[in-house]
């Protein structure tokens, strides 16, 4: 059921819509499809419905109605257990900020989603936890920072610590909810460059969602939210 | 397991202020409810163990409860005067195997001075028959000799040889009222009995009633008369008594004794403990030792005052088990209002969780175990302080009530009462637990605050 050295899309959405309780629409997406290995940066201003469509594909929402599938696995068909399951083994998961838990170490943080779910220790195969989150640490220059505190750190550290949490035992999605918005421009551009790099050793798909539009030239495609979303484009109207 | 464990654990040392607050709560609430069991446990038990093999106790008409603890544990005065010619007489009913005399009225220095006989030291049993040991010396046999309990003797530093002089009362002040003129020779001292004993001097009927009269002769004017139990409460009038003349010796005014005073016996006890040949025949003794017409007299079964005592008690009991019961509620409601308050700061925290692999069951998981764990805490420390509190107290107890309350494990009760208090430190995390699994659910991973 691995749908790693699958050739289907990372992302194949059809027809979705979502909606919080009874409440109004707020995503409508007729089509999305993301190609596997791509970096795309999704962007749109506040409150046009990014962080839900990211809880969405994170398995976290459940669609309202219509098609999500994501490496290959119907996230609409599966129980609130199997998208918990599937999220903890295939997605990492960066947050805009509060990324990490306070009262654990960097390292400690790194290992988490290793620790809480077998099937995510096991995509190590025969590297050790330890090994492995040195070597992701290594990639984003955190390495000397693991047995700090986390609210040791700054928030250009944490979200490298948060990265490198994200990118452990090689996801194949990875998920980005604004973690530049709180950094610097020289903090971002370093951020950004070691994710990028991260995420190409890992041969992750990476869907890195921005209001800045500015950032979107260096992914391989840029997708306007408001565009795609028939309920944002209603309230706009 | 192990790592929503880790978490937990963690989780709770990120808020030590909050977390110690609801331990100490829940530490302090289990200590009262253990401490009340402990005391309830180790008071009944060392009452019960204090006297065995005792069938009946013997005093003057009185209260069955003034009785036992006045001439058996040393708590109060005895009820009154028994003559020893009735308690000669009673010796020699055909259902008595063995009786020992005791006279109380006298003391040394805070500690009680028994008057008795060797019959004491061969009689008497306590907790599962032991019998009485002596640490050093012998016995009582001369009316100067003195056995000393071993507190007695630890607490005052006395050793075979030493030299007691007694002070009549018994809360006899040192240096008044002593009966100097007859001084007593330690000839013995007792192990270890943990009961009253440990706490009272022994020494011989002819030694009571010498010293009595070596201070009556020695005495200006009004002192103790023989006869009669210092200190013990004066039995009901007795028919046929009468005022005795001046007692010889006496140098001030007439002394005229009262009514209740038997003028032709040398000696009065204050009781008398009784051994039956057959169980079966306590209870006909005893009744006729209730009845008898020639002198009002009570005879008490002590298990069975004992168990009135326990009665009475049992509503003060019963009460200090509320009160604890009702410290664990509050001591309960406070850790969930600490855990359900600190979860609207942590709702990006469970976000993070969800995001990174954990399943909302392990959200609530998360929170129950914090919950156990302080439970957990509290009852460890509560236990902690319970036994340590005890082992510390212990000392201060038994010199101010006499009753020696033994440091033990817990029972069956007590650890039902941490079994329960744990449950429901566990089921109390449910409702927080409860809140943080609707709110991962609702919050996703975007938490709105």
């Amino acid at each position: 059921m691995t749908p790693t050295g699958s050739t289907a899309p990372a992302i194949a959405i059809d027809g979705l819509r979502f909606a919080y309780g009874s409440g109004p629409r707020v995503l409508d997406l007729p089509s999305l499809v993301i190609a596997r290995g791509t970096r795309v940066f999704l962007h749109g201003p506040s409150g046009c419905g990014k962080t839900t469509l990211l809880g969405i594909l994170a398995g976290v929402l459940h669609a309202t109605t219509g098609s999500v599938r994501v490496l290959d696995r119907d996230l609409v068909a599966m129980s609130g257990a199997q998208r918990d399951a599937f999220r903890a083994e295939h997605i990492g998961y960066v947050f805009q900020q509060f990324n990490l838990i306070p009262y654990l170490s960097a390292y400690d943080n790194i290992a988490l989603p290793c620790r809480l779910d077998a099937r995510r220790r096991a995509r190590l195969g025969s590297m050790s936890l330890d090994d492995a989150i040195h070597e992701v640490a290594t990639q984003l220059d955190i390495a000397p920072l693991l047995h700090q505190q986390s609210t040791a750190l700054s928030v250009g550290q944490q979200q490298r610590v948060a990265a490198a949490r994200a990118l452990l035992a090689a996801p194949e999605l990875v998920i980005c909810d604004e973690p530049t918005s709180s950094l610097d421009s020289d903090r971002r551009d370093a951020f950004l460059a070691l994710l990028a790099a991260s995420v190409a050793k890992a041969s992750a798909t990476l869907l890195f969602v921005s209001h800045d539009a500015s950032l979107g030239a260096r992914f391989d495609a840029q997708l306007s939210l408001p565009e795609l979303n028939r309920a944002a484009r209603q309230d706009a109207a | 397991m192990n790592v929503l464990l880790s978490l937990a654990w963690r989780s709770l040392r990120n808020r030590p202020v909050t977390s110690m607050l609801t331990v100490a709560a829940v530490a302090l609430s289990i200590t009262l409810l253990l401490g009340v069991e402990q005391a309830r446990r180790g008071m009944r038990e060392s009452f019960t163990g204090t006297i065995k093999g005792t069938d009946l106790v013997v005093g003057a008409r009185g209260g069955t409860l003034q009785l036992l603890l006045g001439s058996v544990f040393g708590i109060g005065s005895p009820t009154g005067s028994v003559p020893y010619a009735v308690y000669e007489r009673w010796t020699k009913h055909p259902a008595i195997r063995w009786t020992v005399p005791l006279a109380i009225g006298d003391s040394h220095r805070g500690f009680r001075v028994i008057g008795t006989t060797p019959a004491l030291f061969e009689h008497w049993r306590y907790r599962s028959s032991g019998t009485l040991r002596f640490a050093t010396g012998a016995v009582i046999a001369s009316d100067h000799d003195v056995v000393l309990g071993s507190e007695v003797a630890s607490q005052l530093g006395y050793r075979v040889g030493s030299n007691v002089t007694v002070g009549h009362g018994l809360n006899a002040v040192a240096g008044l009222g002593d009966h100097e003129s007859h001084p007593f020779t330690v000839t013995g001292i007792l192990q270890a009995t943990f009961t009253p004993l440990d706490r009272a001097l022994f020494v011989t009927l002819d030694g009571i009633e010498a010293m009595h009269d070596a201070g009556l002769a020695g005495a200006a004017g009004g002192g103790a008369m023989p006869g009669a139990m210092p200190g013990a409460a004066p039995p009901a009038a007795m028919p046929g008594a009468e005022a005795s003349p001046a007692m010889p010796g006496a140098t001030g005014p007439a002394y005229t004794p009262p009514a209740n005073i038997f003028q032709d016996e040398p000696r009065a006890l204050s009781a008398f403990l009784v051994g039956t040949k057959t169980r079966f025949e306590t209870l006909r003794l005893q009744r006729e030792i209730n009845q008898f017409k020639g002198e009002p007299l009570t005879a008490v079964i002590p298990g069975v005052t004992l168990a009135e005592l326990w009665r009475t008690l049992g509503t003060v009991e019963g009460g200090l088990r509320l009160v604890g019961a009702l410290t664990i509620i509050v001591g309960l409601i406070g850790m969930l209002v600490a855990l359900y308050s600190s979860l609207e700061a942590r709702r990006r925290e469970m976000a993070v969780l969800r995001a990174v692999g954990a399943r909302p069951v392990m959200i609530v998981s998360l929170l129950v175990l914090e919950s156990g764990l302080l439970t957990l805490l509290g009852c460890a420390l509560g236990l902690a302080l319970t036994m340590g509190g005890f082992a510390a107290a212990q000392g201060m107890i038994e010199s101010r009530t006499g009753v020696h309350i033994a440091v033990q494990p817990p029972g069956t009760l007590e650890w039902a009462y941490i079994a329960i208090v744990l449950a429901a430190g566990v089921l109390v995390g449910l409702v927080p637990a409860w809140r943080a699994y609707r709110s991962s659910l609702a919050d996703g991973l975007s938490p709105r605050l």
